[in-house]
């Protein structure tokens, strides 16, 4: 139960159970406009798991050294009672937005082979809810900057691997005969339906390894809404 | 709507203003038709209580942003409008924030991330580059409302077929007795959300005839 496997842990967790796609539903809306080619799809995939890689760990550091109750105590210890966070949706946004258009200015000077197969899809990548969503999931998981910055890769990849499947199936599409009022977008979901219900099973995947700490702790969620004596399959239940 | 052409004596609620109201509830759909704010159309759609405050919170912020930035779009540089309309819905947001969890402590944390992501819901800022950078403040207000209600009724929709069949229940009051309906545990996953959500779409272009490429 050391140190490593809890990252690894982490980073299974983040592909397969807790995928951003099929559990959560973030960034649905690129999911959708950019899965009708697989090349599309793979290029926007890998741009947002470079993308989640550095902004989660980015808006770690702001949250915990900026925003989060008594965390400016690091410049003095006068101000260990300033809560800035109601300010974190701005703060977050805008580190988000700031960093693409950095990354965006850069690949276009130094790799335009890279810019011209990629620079398309990164500005819509700010708007792309699984990277603020999976910054707004920092303040309730208290990950450190290593179990974050593992958190951020392997949501990346967990997105990757849904638009890259999902991309292939509707090409294959193509040469069915789908019922007219459903083509494109009723399918679509349709599919995506399917697919999430064949990720659930990987949440009866018990890794042979807990969390570094092992009370299970129930991450506050709509899933508590309903009665208890449903076949429940919590999705957003995680041991912490 | 592409230019506002209209002289002052336009009555408040002409024509085209309705159709601007009315437009988005049906045949323009934000969500069965423009494909717009899936993410949360999808995931709080659980149960109806976190449902109606969710549409609640998007209509507000919706609604406001279009009219502040309509009331904006002659001194906004084109350049860094992207970031000014970020900034403009996330200050929104972080109001809607405050008010839930000072009112409604419990159904924000159930929303939990969910109003937070307003902030990128496809349907604000689509709205806001369509058509408030390029309208008057009342156009701008009558296209929120009109969009907002029209993403509105759908995610209520689900919530209404998920919460029904998944817990047995409306509003947590138990409608199908545990006696004789056994919960379908389905519905309450995500994958059931998809599923209704294609329905619906399917049902209401075989209604409309529209038909995507």
């Amino acid at each position: 139960m050391g140190y490593f496997e809890n990252l690894l842990r982490i980073f299974i967790d983040a592909i397969f159970i807790d995928n951003m796609i099929f559990a959560y539903f973030l960034g649905m809306c690129s999911y959708l406009a950019v899965s009708k080619k697989y090349k599309t799809a793979a290029g926007l995939g890998a741009a947002v798991i470079f993308v989640l890689a550095i902004t989660v760990p980015l808006n770690w550091l702001a949250y915990n050294m900026l925003l989060k109750e008594g965390a400016l105590t690091w410049i003095s210890p006068e101000l260990a009672e300033i809560d800035l966070e109601v300010l974190k949706f701005i703060v977050f946004i805008a580190i988000v937005a700031a960093f693409v258009q950095l990354t965006e200015m850069v690949i276009e000077k130094f790799s335009p082979a890279l810019y011209n197969s990629l620079g398309i899809f990164l500005p819509l990548i700010a708007v792309n809810c699984s990277i603020l969503g999976a910054a707004l999931f920092l303040p309730t998981r208290e990950y450190d900057l290593a179990e974050a910055t593992v958190f951020g890769l392997g949501s990346g990849i967990g997105w990757f691997l849904a638009v890259v499947s999902l991309a292939a199936i509707r090409e294959k599409m193509a040469y069915s005969d789908v019922p007219k009022p459903l083509r494109g977008l009723g399918i679509t979901f349709i599919i995506v339906g399917l697919m999430a219900l064949g990720f659930m099973s990987f949440q009866g995947f018990k890794l042979p390894f807990q969390r570094l700490d092992d009370q299970p702790k129930e991450e506050v969620s709509t899933v508590e809404n309903q009665s208890s004596d449903a076949v429940v399959i919590q999705t957003t239940k995680i041991e912490e | 709507m592409s230019d506002n052409i209209e002289k002052k004596s336009e009555p408040l609620l002409s024509k085209k203003r309705k159709e601007l109201l009315s437009n988005p509830m049906d045949s323009d759909n934000p969500i069965t038709i423009q494909v717009l704010g899936i993410c949360s159309a999808l995931a709080v759609t659980i149960a109806l209580e976190g449902t109606v405050i969710m549409a609640i919170a998007v209509f507000f912020v919706l609604v406001m942003a279009n009219v502040i930035i309509s009331a904006l779009r002659n001194t906004i540089p084109n350049r860094i409008r992207i970031i000014v309309q970020l900034v403009v819905v996330a200050s929104l947001v972080a109001v809607v924030d405050q008010v839930l969890r000072a009112f409604a402590y419990e159904q924000s944390k159930a929303l939990s991330v969910f109003v937070g992501l307003i902030i990128t819901n496809c349907i604000v800022m689509g709205r806001l580059e369509a058509f408030a950078l390029g309208n008057k403040p009342w156009d701008s207000f009558l296209d929120g409302v009109g969009n907002a209600v029209g993403y509105g009724w759908i995610i209520i929709a689900i919530a209404f077929v998920r919460e029904l069949f998944g817990a047995g229940k409306l509003f947590g009051q138990v409608i199908l007795s545990k006696e004789w309906y056994v919960a379908n545990g389905f519905f309450a996953t995500p994958a059931a959300a998809c599923i209704i959500l294609g329905v619906i779409i399917w049902v209401l272009r075989a209604r409309s005839g529209y038909v995507e490429d």
